[in-house]
């Protein structure tokens, strides 16, 4: 038999696979070999509407930390500290869930929009 | 040791089946591969193997469990034939794409309808394209011997892909041949113990499979596939030359027979190709310089030993079991049609459609299709190149 030539899957020690990596380099299949990878993948680009938290009306339940499927509540010794942006997917169940209605969806679009309105004024 | 015996190409498949003990059998019954799941069953419960066998509801599900023991790191199978193929058609996909090196012998039956459950290659040459590797059988010989180096070939580290055996229904499948079978050490020698390199039962290790994999990796992903089928060009050689040693019997991508003068030549697939070398030797006889070119690996396509072997003929007929139904004729024909072309040689292909629905592909046929050759040779036209053979017309 000849040696194996190992025509892929490179990547077996691979931590994260990376956009600049070729064909050669990815793992095979796209297997992945590290346990709790997803903090790698950035899907806050999937995002249409942002939640935005009202500080007045919050009254630090954390019943959103519990409910949010991406873990994108961050808190800090057991109070609402802020939202990871860049895992959110915008799905909203953190203000269906909210009991005295301290976060708002608001348009991704509708943010961008108004950003770029205040640029033009400055 | 030489043990010759005298059964079907299905008991011939169960048997192989039997000596490489696979640890995982999943599979569901069809006409005419339900033979080879009724003998392994009784291997199972008669206590001759050691396999899980799993008796699902479908297709369908048959793969499904094959994928997820293989998966997990077992040696896994299954079988089927015709719409058995087409049911299990979504799960061949994933297979080939996890890269899960999964053997399963198709027995070839048309494809309904109008409902048919004979012979033809429509139900192989619908996964032409999902990136698993098929052998073709002659006799139940090569469907026994394929079976064995299946493994090999499948598990081998460059390669990891599903291997289907493919063998004619009925012709094959159902008729008694007389055939020399290996001892039952000799073949668990030869597969080995599977040892995967990753499996998802392995602890220490993790590894997730069958990820979401998105437009910035998923083209990645398939030219890797592409790579594994280029590296079983040469791994399918390779076991070949090793099985030889403990077999002699020669196996390799292609059987060239009775080529190396030849002028013309037919290009067949699985039991025709044993009707197309008696009539080859007939007319050889006759001063006829012919011969046959029977492609056993036809996924991945061997274009360069094709190449190799009609270089030198000056016009070839390509016997296809199955239709396209684009009007440019069958399967076989664009392939063998596309290696030959960059040859710059002008040698005129053809295109024979033949035997569907299990339709008998007769000797006279046969030496009908060289006769057409000896005049395309003679007056160089090839105007009509996609025929029907044994058709009333």
């Amino acid at each position: 038999m000849t040696p194996f030539n190992r025509n892929f899957g490179q990547g077996r020690n691979t931590k994260a696979v990376r956009l600049d990596m070729n064909w050669k380099e990815l793992t095979k299949a796209g297997n992945i070999y590290e346990p709790g990878n997803a903090a790698t993948y950035e899907t806050g680009d999937w995002r249409t509407i942002r939640p935005v938290w009202n500080k007045d009306r919050c009254i630090h339940c954390l019943i959103c930390w519990r409910y949010c499927p991406d873990a994108s509540i961050i808190s800090t010794d057991g109070k609402f500290d802020s939202f990871d942006y860049k895992h959110c997917k915008g799905c909203g169940i953190c203000a269906s869930v909210c009991p005295v209605h301290a976060i708002d969806m608001f348009s991704e679009d509708e943010i961008d929009r108004r950003e770029e309105a205040r640029k033009n004024e400055e | 040791m030489k043990n010759k015996v005298a059964i079907t190409g299905n008991e011939a498949v169960a048997q192989a089946m039997k000596q490489i003990n696979p640890d995982v059998v999943a599979a569901y019954p069809i006409t005419p591969q339900t033979e080879v799941v009724q003998i392994f069953s009784s291997f199972v419960s008669n206590g001759q193997v050691d396999t899980e066998f799993v008796t699902v509801e479908s297709e369908h599900s048959a793969m499904s469990a094959a994928i997820g023991a293989s998966a997990a790191g077992a040696r896994a199978m299954t079988a089927t034939s015709s719409q058995g193929l087409a049911l299990m058609f979504e799960m061949v996909y994933i297979a080939s794409s996890l890269r899960l090196p999964i053997v399963f012998p198709v027995v070839n039956r048309a494809l309904s309808g109008p409902i048919n459950i004979h012979c033809d290659h429509s139900d192989a040459m619908g996964i032409k394209d999902s990136g698993v590797i098929q052998l073709f059988s002659e006799n139940a010989q090569e469907a026994y011997d394929n079976m064995i180096q299946a493994v090999r070939i499948a598990e081998h580290p460059d390669v990891l892909l599903p291997v289907s055996v493919n063998f004619d229904g009925f012709i094959t499948s159902h008729a008694l041949d007389v055939l020399e079978v290996l001892d039952d050490d000799t073949v668990k020698s030869f597969v080995g113990r599977y040892q995967p390199e990753e499996y998802l039962l392995d602890a220490k290790n993790p590894v997730s499979m069958g990820n979401f994999d998105m437009y910035d990796f998923y083209f990645e992903h398939k030219r890797q596939q592409v790579a594994a089928m280029e590296a079983a060009k040469k791994v399918i050689e390779e076991v070949g030359k090793e099985y030889e040693a403990i077999s002699g019997r020669k196996y390799g991508l292609i059987d060239a027979y009775r080529l190396e003068d030849a002028e013309m030549a037919v290009v067949v697939l699985n039991s025709a190709a044993g009707s197309a070398k008696g009539v080859v030797d007939e007319l050889r006889e006759k001063g006829m310089k012919v011969g046959v070119l029977k492609p056993r690996a036809f996924r991945p396509f061997p274009f360069e030993a094709v190449q190799e072997a009609l270089k030198k003929v000056k016009a070839v007929a390509v016997l296809d079991r199955a239709e396209t139904f684009s009007t440019l004729g069958g399967p076989m024909f664009a392939d063998v049609r596309t290696a030959l072309y960059d040859l710059k040689n002008d040698i005129k292909v053809v295109n024979y459609v033949y035997g569907l629905g299990g339709r008998d592909l007769r000797l006279e046929d046969v030496e009908k299709v060289f006769g057409d050759l000896a005049d395309i040779i003679k007056t160089g036209r090839a105007d009509k190149f996609v025929n029907y053979l044994g058709l009333r017309e």
